[in-house]
């Protein structure tokens, strides 16, 4: 296939060399695939959707919800390499924002307060959702399916206990909604800005730290890598509650945009942010896959997700667009996985 | 052979799981230097004795002995501490992370400082390939290769390099060669020699008699649970190997056996079963 021919030639000293030594490099990086895909679907849309596409509006509107996904995204992805699921994210998220309207704008008080219980709530799922998988061994699937329905009833149980309605508002104050609930520019909403700033620190946990390494191992081979010294146990809490945290972020710029919270919103979060991370190359059985990945698989997600309105396609067909997307993307993964294992550099 | 205290003794060593016995009164020594070869069929308890020495079981009775002083391990992480390092037959990497990765697994090498302590991928990399070459695998060159890529060979021997690299003294290796080929295997069985000669005691577990007898210089045959025979090098041939192994005189009765029905039946071998 198309690495032997690589390798082969790439063992015959040519000018063209360095250049097939580095395509048999870029097939080892997980990424490959998904940024095939990007660049396949922005092509696409660029064609079909034409000058709204290309506007600044048309970046806005799958940016906005790309940043929203992708700071979900991250930390599920970071969860799935060290073999785990949370399914959880998508009743932190409501129960987050909800945490933040009652407390700042039901009883009034001040928004730095709401804001760190609503973060509260993320980690204290994430730590309960981390010591289960530990300690019960239920496949985490499972046990995030429960904690997510657990969640759900207490927030919607606690909303209309409390505020008599399934929904509350809020009205931030100028200063923090410029920080996490504004629009730049009047569209580019400012969760894109702290979105960078989780990629960037995500990328300096799973490829820069040692860290990183360990999450690797533990999703590779949980007793080998519990056998070479690696906490895995405080690991795996500590990947929920960022992942728990994340969500809550979410939830909390969530409320501070829209400025009320709603107790349903975010179901669509838990397989949206699933179907990033897979199309981002991560391997479903973990072990494998990249921050970078994470972050072209949200944007070909977002691109599909919100584009289709400037394409004369119906609207109906961007979910079958996305599931198509999803299979091609496993199985143009799993091929880049085995090109990646078999390439080898050779000495000329 | 030297003939100093061995690094690693079993004395009278039971194990049981509740009321089934699954070892029984067995004692062993491996020598620095020395590959001990643990023969056995399946079900003769070699992995029960494998746990016991790599501390994952406590003997029921008995003792075991290292340089001469009797110690319990509380778990594998203690036995690891005090050298006793083992391989399983697929060489327990990740076969997803490449090679300097998979090897610091846990022990990873750091630059900077502080806060700013990042991994070292290129220290990990020379390491790593460094270490898999002073064992003769001159073939892995690349650190960023991903250990999946690896032969079965090969990633044994990157097992068996890392756990010399992080000081074991006592070399553990369960069935290194029963999922390979000939010249996979051969690779490894060099691999054995080369750490017996840098003076570690090898624990080899197999069932093939073969490898066996290529590094061994002192072999146990373990059958149901109790060592049936104890012998050096050079004291048995191959034959009345694997005869003990299948338990007595089985594989010799059966060749009788077809013999004799050739004889009945004019050169004609046995029928399959049907």
């Amino acid at each position: 296939m198309n690495t032997t021919n690589t390798v082969q030639a790439s063992s015959v000293p040519s000018g063209g060399h360095h250049i097939k030594a580095t395509i048999g490099q870029l097939t080892r990086r997980p990424e490959a695939g998904s940024l095939l895909g990007l660049i396949a679907v922005f092509v696409f849309f660029a064609l079909v959707g034409g000058q709204a596409f290309l506007s600044p509006a048309g970046y806005a509107s799958w940016l906005n919800i790309a940043a929203e996904i992708g700071l979900v995204a991250l930390p599920v992805g970071l969860l799935m390499i060290a073999g785990e699921m949370d399914l959880s994210i998508g009743a932190v998220i409501p129960a987050s924002s909800l945490t933040v309207a009652i407390i700042s704008g039901h009883y009034g008080l001040p928004e730095f307060v709401g804001i760190f219980a609503g973060l509260g709530v993320g980690l204290i799922v994430g730590f309960f959702n981390g010591y289960l998988v530990n300690r019960t061994g239920v496949p985490s699937l499972i046990v995030t399916i429960g904690s997510m329905f657990g969640v759900m009833g207490l927030t919607l149980g606690f909303t209309v206990l409390i505020a008599g309605s399934t929904g509350v508002s809020l009205v931030p104050s100028p200063t923090v909604k410029a920080i996490l609930g504004d629009f730049v520019g009047g569209m580019f909403q400012v969760t894109i800005f702290w979105w960078l700033l989780f990629v960037a620190a995500f990328f300096y946990l799973l490829h820069v730290s040692t860290l990183g390494n360990w999450i690797f191992a533990l999703g590779g081979d949980k007793i080998s890598a519990r056998n070479a010294g690696i906490p895995t146990e405080r690991l795996t809490i500590a990947l929920y509650m960022l992942s728990g945290f994340s969500a809550a972020f979410v939830g909390v710029s969530q409320v501070l945009v829209y400025q009320s919270a709603q107790v349903l919103a975010g179901q669509s979060f838990i397989f949206n942010s699933i179907m990033c991370v897979v199309i981002g190359g991560v391997l479903l059985t973990g072990g494998a896959g990249s921050v970078v990945g994470i972050v072209l698989g949200t944007l070909t997600f977002a691109i599909v997700n919100q584009d289709i309105y400037f394409t004369g396609i119906d609207p109906n067909l961007g979910s079958v667009i996305i599931g198509a997307l999803l299979l091609l993307a496993v199985m143009m993964n799993d091929k880049f996985r085995v090109l990646a294992m078999s390439y080898a550099t050779k000495k000329k | 052979m030297s003939d100093n205290t061995p690094i690693l003794e079993l004395q009278n060593v039971d194990k049981s799981f509740g009321p089934i016995d699954v070892l029984h009164n067995i004692s062993l020594k491996v020598r620095a230097g020395e590959v001990l070869c643990l023969l056995g069929d399946n079900g003769a308890g070699k992995s029960t004795l494998i746990k016991t020495l790599a501390g994952v079981h406590k003997p029921t009775r008995g003792t075991i002995l290292m340089d001469g002083n009797p110690v319990e391990f509380s778990g594998p992480r203690e036995a690891q501490e005090m050298g006793i390092s083992t391989v399983h037959q697929f060489g327990g990497t990740f076969p997803l992370m490449s090679i300097g990765r998979s090897f610091f697994v846990g022990v990873e090498p750091t630059k900077g400082w502080g806060p700013f302590k990042v991994y070292d991928r290129k220290t990990a990399n020379e390491i790593a390939v460094k270490a898999v070459q002073d064992f003769g695998i001159t073939r892995i060159d690349d650190g960023d290769r991903l250990v999946g890529g690896l032969s079965g060979g090969e990633r044994q021997s990157l097992a068996i390099a890392r756990a010399v690299h992080f000081g074991a003294r006592v070399l553990i290796l369960d069935e290194p060669t029963a999922a390979l080929g000939v010249k996979q295997a051969a690779h490894v069985l060099r691999i054995v020699n080369e750490a017996k000669r840098r003076g570690l005691a090898v624990v080899f577990i197999t069932h093939q008699v073969m490898h066996a007898m290529t590094v061994g210089d002192h072999f146990a045959v373990l059958i149901r649970g109790a060592i049936a025979a104890d012998f050096r090098r050079g004291e048995k041939t191959r034959e009345e190997i694997t005869d003990l192994m299948a338990g007595g005189e089985t594989m010799a009765d059966l060749e009788a056996q077809i013999e004799s029905y050739m004889d009945a039946h004019e050169g004609q071998p046995p029928p399959p079963a049907q």
